[in-house]
C-alpha cells in the first residue's frame, strides 16, 4: 500500500480535528457526565447533588422493575433482529427472482423506510387501537382480545411488530444489493454443479451474503436496542404502568419523568458497558467466520 | 461422452431480438468445436443454451440420445468453464473442485480422490486448502478447469476462458486446454472472439455473425475456403484481401490483371490471403508499397493495387522497399465471391 505524507505535523491533526471534536462534544463528554452522575444523588429540583458511591448500582441491580426491563430488551432485541432480518432475506431473495414488474415490487417495499420511528410508532397505534385498530380487530376473530398498552404481552407484540415493519425496507435494500453483487456467472456455475435451489442458496448465495448480514446483524441491534425509542415512546405514551420497556426508554423514563438522574445515569452506564461488550463480542466471534471478497 | 444435436435451435429474447437464427448442426462424440465470431453474434447465447443457463425459444436440442430442452443445467451432465472462472470465493480450491460431486451423493473419500486425482493432474495439489483469491489468474483458471473434469461429464463448455489472462499464459492455457480435452475425450464447445484460438484448438469452427452460423469446418477448410466474405475477413491475421474484380469473356479481372478464370460474366469480389501473394519481378501485379510492417518472422506490406487497398506477408529473407513492387499471386489461391450476398461462388 502507498503510504501518503504531509508536510507539516499539525495539519492532519487539524483535519481530525472537526471529527475529534464532534465526538468529543456529543460522546465523550455526555459519557463522562453520566458516569460521574450515576456515584451522586441528584436533588430532583437541580439544588445540589451527594455522593452515594455506588448506591445507585446496587438499587438498580436490586430493584424488580429493573430485571424485568432488561430481560424484556433481551427478548425485544432477538426477537426484533430475528425476525426483521430473516422477514426481510426472504423478501429479498423472492424480489431477486421477480423479473417483470420488479421496480415497483422493490419501490413498495422499500416504502416504510421514508417512514420516522415515531410516525411508525402512530401507525402501530392505529392499526392496535383498542376501539377501530384492524389487526385488533382482524385478531380478534381468531379469540384474540387485544389490549393495548393494558396487557404486558400484548403491548410487546404491537411493539415488536412495528419495530421489525419499519426495519424491514432497511434489511431489503442491503440484502437486495448483497445479492445483486454476487457474481451472475458464480450463481450460474452453482446451478450446473447443484440441481437443489435450496442447497445453492445455503451452500454458495447465503455464505456470500455474510458480510451483509454481519453488517446488519450489528446495526438491527443497535436499532433495537436505541432506535426503536420513538416507536416504544409513542406505544407507551411514557405512561409506564404495566407496559413492556427496553432499557433504554427506562433510563428516560427514571431520569427525565421519575427525576432520579443518578440512577438513570446508573443505568447509562450499564448501558453502555453492555454494548461495548457485545460490539467486541460480535467483531471477535463472528467476523472471523466471514469471508469478505 | 456424448454426441450433440442442434435442430432449427432459435433464441428470441422478450424484447423481440432473436439473438440466434434457427441453427442446426451436429457435434460428434469427442470432438472439439470452436464457435467463433464477433462481439454479439449469438456465440455466447448458443453455448449458453446448450449450458441450460439460457431457454430455448424453439428447435430441439439433444446431448447424446436424450433431448433437453426442458432438463435443469445441473441434470445435463455437462461442465462448464466460464470466462471470469465463477470459482466460489468463500470455499478452498478442494471444495470448488468437490462441490459439484458432493451434490451428487459421491461418499466423500471418493471425492477427495477425485479431488486429489484432478488436481495432481493440474498441478494444483500445493494450493487445495487456499481460497481463489489468494491464487493467480493462470491458477484460478486451473481450478476451474478442474471443477469441470473432475465431474467426468460427456460434454465441456468453455465460455472464453481465456480472455482473462495476458497473452503469454492464454498461448499456455490453449496448449494445456487442447492436451487435456484430447486425453480425455470429452466433447467440448469452446467460445471465443479470437480466431488463433479458434483456427489452434478446433477440430471444427463454427463461424457465427448476426445470429447466424456464416460457415462450419475445419480449420483449414475455413481459412482457405471460407463462406463468404465475412469469414475471409473474420478469420486470418491480417484478413484476406477482398478486392472488387470482373468476370468477362472467362477470365477474372482486378484492374488489369487478369487473375483467374469464371465462367460468367458478372463483376465480383476477389478474395487472396496476404500470404498467397508473392514478390516477382516478373509477375502481373503491380503493387504501390506505402507502409512495411516489421514482425520478426516476416512482414507485412500495405499497398495498393489500382487504388484498392492490399496486404501482402513476405518473409523475413526478402528485401523489401516501399514503392512500386511487382508481385504475383499463387495457383489456386483466389476466393470468388458474390458482389451482393458475399457467398462464395
Amino acid at each position: 500500500m502507498k503510504r501518503a505524507g504531509f508536510s507539516h505535523r499539525w495539519l492532519p491533526i487539524l483535519f481530525l480535528v472537526p471529527q475529534l471534536a464532534i465526538i468529543f462534544v456529543f460522546f465523550y463528554w455526555p459519557a463522562l457526565h453520566a458516569i460521574r452522575s450515576s456515584f451522586f444523588l441528584q436533588d430532583p429540583f437541580g439544588f445540589g447533588e451527594n455522593f452515594v458511591g455506588l448506591k445507585n448500582y446496587t438499587a438498580m441491580f436490586k430493584s424488580a422493575a429493573y430485571m424485568r426491563s432488561a430481560w424484556f430488551t433481551v427478548i425485544f432485541t432477538v426477537l426484533v433482529t430475528v425476525l426483521s432480518l430473516s422477514i426481510a432475506l426472504l423478501l429479498a431473495v423472492k424480489a431477486d427472482k421477480v423479473i417483470r414488474g420488479a421496480k415497483t415490487y422493490r419501490t413498495l417495499l422499500m416504502w416504510a423506510y421514508a417512514v420516522a420511528p415515531p410516525v411508525a410508532g402512530v401507525i402501530g397505534l392505529v392499526l392496535f387501537d383498542q376501539s377501530w385498530g384492524p389487526i385488533k380487530d382482524f385478531v380478534a376473530l381468531f379469540g384474540w382480545d387485544f389490549r393495548l398498552g393494558v396487557n404486558y404481552f400484548d403491548t410487546a407484540f404491537a411493539m415488536i411488530f412495528v419495530s421489525v415493519w419499519k426495519q424491514l425496507p432497511v434489511n431489503f435494500i442491503f440484502f437486495m444489493s448483497g445479492l445483486q453483487s454476487i457474481p451472475k456467472s458464480v450463481r450460474e456455475a452453482a446451478l450446473i454443479d447443484n440441481r437443489s435451489a435450496s442447497g445453492r442458496f445455503w451452500d454458495v448465495t447465503f455464505p456470500l451474503l455474510a458480510p451483509t448480514g454481519f453488517f446488519l446483524l450489528i446495526t438491527n441491534i443497535t436499532y433495537a436496542l436505541f432506535d426503536t425509542f420513538g416507536i416504544i415512546d409513542t406505544i407507551v405514551k411514557g405512561k409506564p404502568g404495566n407496559n413492556p420497556m427496553t432499557l433504554v426508554y427506562k433510563v428516560y423514563v427514571d431520569g427525565f419523568r421519575g427525576n432520579d438522574l443518578g440512577g438513570s445515569s446508573a443505568q447509562s452506564v450499564v448501558l453502555m458497558i453492555l454494548v461495548l461488550a457485545l460490539t467486541v463480542f460480535q467483531f471477535r466471534l463472528v467476523e472471523r467466520r466471514i469471508h469478505y471478497t | 461422452m456424448a454426441q450433440v444435436t442442434l435442430n432449427n435451435v432459435r433464441k428470441v429474447y422478450p424484447n423481440g431480438f432473436e439473438a440466434v437464427k434457427p441453427a442446426s448442426f451436429a457435434i460428434n462424440d469427442g470432438e472439439f468445436v470452436v464457435l467463433v465470431g464477433p462481439s454479439g453474434c449469438g456465440k455466447s447465447t448458443m453455448l449458453r443454451m446448450i449450458a441450460g443457463l439460457e431457454d430455448i425459444s424453439s428447435g430441439e436440442l439433444n446431448i447424446g440420445d436424450r433431448v433437453v430442452n426442458d432438463v435443469d443445467p445441473a441434470d445435463r451432465d455437462i461442465a462448464m468453464v466460464f470466462q471470469n472462472y465463477a470459482l466460489y470465493p468463500h470455499m478452498t480450491v478442494a471444495k470448488n473442485i468437490g462441490y459439484g460431486l458432493k451434490n451428487r451423493k459421491i461418499p466423500a473419500d471418493q471425492i477427495a480422490a477425485k479431488v486429489q486425482e484432478a488436481a495432481t493432474m493440474l498441478n494444483l495439489t500445493e494450493y487445495l486448502d487456499r481460497k481463489p483469491s489468494q491464487l493467480s489468474g493462470g491458477q484460478r483458471q486451473r481450478v476451474a478447469m478442474g471443477r469441470a473434469i473432475v465431474r467426468d461429464p460427456s460434454l465441456f463448455l468453455f465460455d472464453e476462458p481465456l480472455s482473462n489472462l495476458d497473452a503469454k499464459l492464454r498461448n499456455q492455457m490453449r496448449i494445456e486446454i487442447k492436451a487435456l480435452q484430447r486425453r480425455l475425450g470429452v466433447t467440448s464447445v469452446y467460445v471465443t472472439h479470437d480466431q488463433v484460438e479458434a483456427m489452434t484448438m478446433a477440430d471444427r469452427i463454427i463461424v457465427m455473425n448476426g445470429g447466424v452460423i456464416e460457415q462450419i469446418g475445419t480449420p483449414s477448410e475455413v481459412y482457405h475456403s471460407p463462406a463468404s466474405t465475412f469469414v475471409a475477413s473474420f478469420m486470418g491475421a491480417p484478413p484476406m484481401n477482398l478486392l472488387n474484380g470482373h468476370a468477362a469473356g472467362g477470365r477474372v479481372r482486378v484492374g488489369d490483371h487478369d487473375l483467374h478464370h469464371h465462367d460468367q460474366d458478372r463483376p465480383l469480389t476477389v478474395g487472396i490471403r496476404p500470404e498467397d501473394i508473392v514478390p516477382d519481378t516478373t509477375g502481373p501485379l503491380q503493387i504501390n508499397v506505402s507502409l512495411i510492417e516489421e514482425l520478426g518472422a516476416h512482414r507485412l506490406l500495405h499497398g495498393t493495387l489500382q487504388d484498392q487497398a492490399i496486404t501482402i506477408h513476405v518473409g523475413k529473407d526478402h528485401p523489401v522497399t516501399t514503392g512500386p513492387i511487382y508481385a504475383a499471386v499463387k495457383p489456386n489461391a483466389v476466393s470468388l465471391f458474390d458482389v451482393e450476398s458475399g457467398m462464395r461462388l
